[in-house]
């Protein structure tokens, strides 16, 4: 089992024909998912490696079926790339574009509908692993199983799967929500589908500095999960006042420290990890010790 | 990217939100006419740096005749300009905006910015003006009113009306308080800025009346819509952003100098960032962030280390790559490079990588022969390179 995609899943992507698009429609079919087709607007009726191609998100969904469409159209268009997207009724929409203007995003959050679920942007997508990839993660590094993981961050996300899989210890999906201030799906939207996801036994949690995604992820776990929150949050050390590569990654007018959202968490119950080479480890720990328990439970 | 106050001014003025008379002066010009055009004495001389804090710091004076005006404008321009957002090395004042004085009655806090949560823009009022927000926000948050913007219609009238007498405008007043709200939004909407601020708006006294004025102004636009505003982009003044910074932004690479010695290169920002982190965790201090970016190539690599290797402080470098889309054995070979074009000596490298083609990068590295340390994980990589900071000489 595993959230918001899986080995069913038909996945279009948007700006098939440009270099990145091209790669990652390869790499995500080589990892076994159904990459239905692309949309170029211009490019209809030729094909990327006999990945069929369409002017537009309706004709390509229309001969497809897709259910999932992953955007790699430069920051300037890609607001009306999601837009597009969501106006075919695409129910998952995931954008991997960096540097997309905050009011272009502003305006794609108010317009979005229920009807579609956005991932990012800039972020690295989703994959369940062993069925569906749904973005630029490299595939090797995960294992199926029973570990939800959520982040704001690329690289830091594969930091953690890398450090789970040497433990033998599997994902059952692993989320990137992205780095800018404004994105689709937040650290609740997708809290909240694990917890509701029978293949899912425990979350990670990867936060960063800036905003209050972390606090608010804190009081839903308070409230709202059973199942237990591991959590790091970086940027301990980050001066405020700047922007840390990411546009969302900023301490502004003292709020968006990763003390708050560490005492946040920390208070909410959920488990709070100091180091980032430590992620694996303590995952790995707790897990050892409920099946500890667990086992006495029965005895 | 930030914006003047006489550059916001004008922006403000085209919106429609009254501004006292003014000129800007960027050499030591005659200035007798000038000032006889704004009318009488007395006038304020401020300086264009791109700061707050600006008053304390001795950067705005009040003058009331022409020599004095001279003479004040010629100790202002050159000047050094330290604040308590500057950093010791202060902003050096190249342009001086020169302003009729008006008699201040009462003075108000405009701010519109991103409300995060809410993904909308949100407009910040207050009748405590000329304060520092943030401060206020800290002390007094009831002194603070706030209202959500619809993203695609801005402020409505009766929206900018609850302000108004929430801030007890005088009634006489209300049409144009709804007059520069809506303004104001309109300007943070159509500029794609992250923060409109008029601190102080002032009700003045002009040519005996009341009336509403922008004080002072601070426009910052978000850097990734500058593609649509070409004409500001070209306009930027970067004198508040290092070379080192600038030669990043033009690689595609984030840098951001800090006040440790470790130098740090790292691909991703939340990367860089537990990079960072476990440096301190180790008993170290990072002398910089460093995002080298998702797709780097062995030329960025190089220019990473030549920018990072510009501070003087770093006595040990900290490479942590993990690969997804780059290749291990690429980002080794852009090492090797970088480490092979220095030609004066550099602190110790260690580099730990994982990933893709992670064995082939290792490889490469140990089969060099150049003086590099490996790591195998986060925490060996940390410990090493604090342990290298100790043995080092600066």
């Amino acid at each position: 089992m595993s959230i918001l995609i899986d080995k069913s899943t038909k996945v279009i992507v948007q700006g098939i024909t440009g270099s990145a698009g091209t790669f990652h429609a390869k790499a995500c079919r080589d990892y076994g998912t159904r990459i239905v087709g692309g949309v170029t607007p211009g490019k209809g009726g030729t094909n990327v490696e006999g990945i069929p191609v369409f002017n537009t998100v309706q004709a390509a969904v229309r001969s497809t079926g897709a259910d999932a469409s992953l955007i790699f159209v430069p920051a300037p268009f890609a607001a009306d790339a999601i837009l597009e997207a969501a106006d075919a009724r695409i129910p998952l929409i995931v954008c991997i574009t960096e540097g997309i203007p905050v009011l272009d995003m502003v305006k794609v959050k108010h317009c979005l509908s229920t009807d579609s679920l956005l991932i990012g942007p800039n972020g690295p997508g989703l994959i369940t692993p062993g069925e569906c990839k749904v973005g630029i993660m490299p595939g090797p590094i995960h294992k199926p199983g029973r570990v939800g993981i959520v982040s704001r961050s690329g690289t830091l996300t594969y930091e953690a799967v890398g450090q789970l899989t040497a433990r033998g210890i599997g994902q059952s999906t692993v989320v990137g929500i992205g780095g800018d201030p404004v994105q689709g799906l937040s650290f609740i939207d997708v809290l909240a589908l694990f917890e509701d996801d029978p293949g899912t036994d425990a979350v990670l949690m990867m936060g960063e500095i800036g905003g209050t995604a972390e606090e608010e992820a804190a009081a839903f776990y308070r409230k709202k999960m059973t199942k237990p929150l591991f959590a790091f949050v970086a940027g301990r050390t980050a001066p405020p006042g700047r922007r840390m590569g990411h546009a969302g990654a900023i301490i502004d007018g003292g709020q968006g420290t990763a003390d708050d959202k560490r005492r946040a968490l920390e208070s909410a119950g959920a488990h709070l990890i100091d180091s980032p080479s430590k992620m694996g480890e303590t995952v790995e720990q707790f897990l050892k010790q409920d099946k500890n328990n667990r086992n006495r439970s029965h005895a | 990217m930030k914006l003047h106050e006489y550059q916001a001014k004008q922006l403000l003025t085209q919106a429609g939100v009254p501004v006292l008379p003014g000129f800007l002066v960027d050499k030591k010009a005659p200035l007798p006419a000038r000032l006889k055009k704004l009318g009488p004495a007395p006038w304020v001389l401020k300086a264009q740096v791109l700061t707050g804090g600006r008053g304390k710091a001795g950067g705005i004076k009040l003058v009331n005749t022409a020599p004095e005006a001279a003479r004040e404008l010629k100790s202002l321009l050159g000047k050094t300009l330290v604040t308590a957002q500057t950093g010791p090395a202060g902003l050096t004042v190249r342009k001086v905006y020169v302003e009729k004085a008006a008699k201040i009655l009462r003075e108000f806090y405009v701010g519109v910015t991103l409300n995060r949560k809410a993904a909308k823009p949100t407009l910040m009022v207050s009748a405590e003006g000329g304060v520092d927000i943030e401060t206020l926000a800290r002390v007094s948050p009831e002194k603070i009113r706030r209202v959500d913007i619809h993203p695609l219609r801005g402020l409505e009238p009766f929206q900018a009306r609850e302000l108004a007498f929430d801030l007890d405008i005088p009634s006489t007043h209300l049409n144009q308080t709804v007059k520069v709200l809506q303004a104001v939004v309109k300007l943070f909407l159509s500029m794609d800025a992250s923060l409109v601020e008029v601190n102080p708006l002032g009700l003045v006294e002009w040519d005996g009346k009341p009336t509403l004025c922008a004080l002072d102004a601070k426009i910052v636009m978000d850097d990734n819509a500058l593609f649509r505003h070409t004409d500001w982009a070209e306009q930027a003044d970067e004198a508040d952003v290092t070379v080192q910074e600038r030669d990043a932004k033009k690689a595609g690479i984030s840098y951001i100098r800090l006040d440790g010695n470790i130098g740090c290169l790292v691909n991703g920002a939340g990367l860089a960032m537990a990079t960072m982190d476990i440096i301190k965790l180790h008993g170290g201090e990072p002398a910089n962030f460093l995002d080298v970016g998702g797709g780097a190539n062995a030329q960025q690599v190089q220019e990473a280390f030549r920018i990072l290797l510009a501070d003087k402080n770093v006595r040990a470098v900290f490479v942590n790559i993990f690969g997804g889309i780059m290749k291990c054995d690429v980002i080794a070979q852009g090492i090797l490079q970088a480490v092979q074009s220095f030609r004066h000596r550099i602190p110790p490298i260690i580099v730990r990588l994982a990933g893709n083609r992670v064995d082939e990068g290792q490889k490469l590295l140990k089969e060099s022969g150049l003086d590099l340390m490996t790591a195998d994980d986060l925490d060996e990589g940390a410990r090493l390179a604090v342990q290298a900071t100790r043995s080092s000489k600066p």
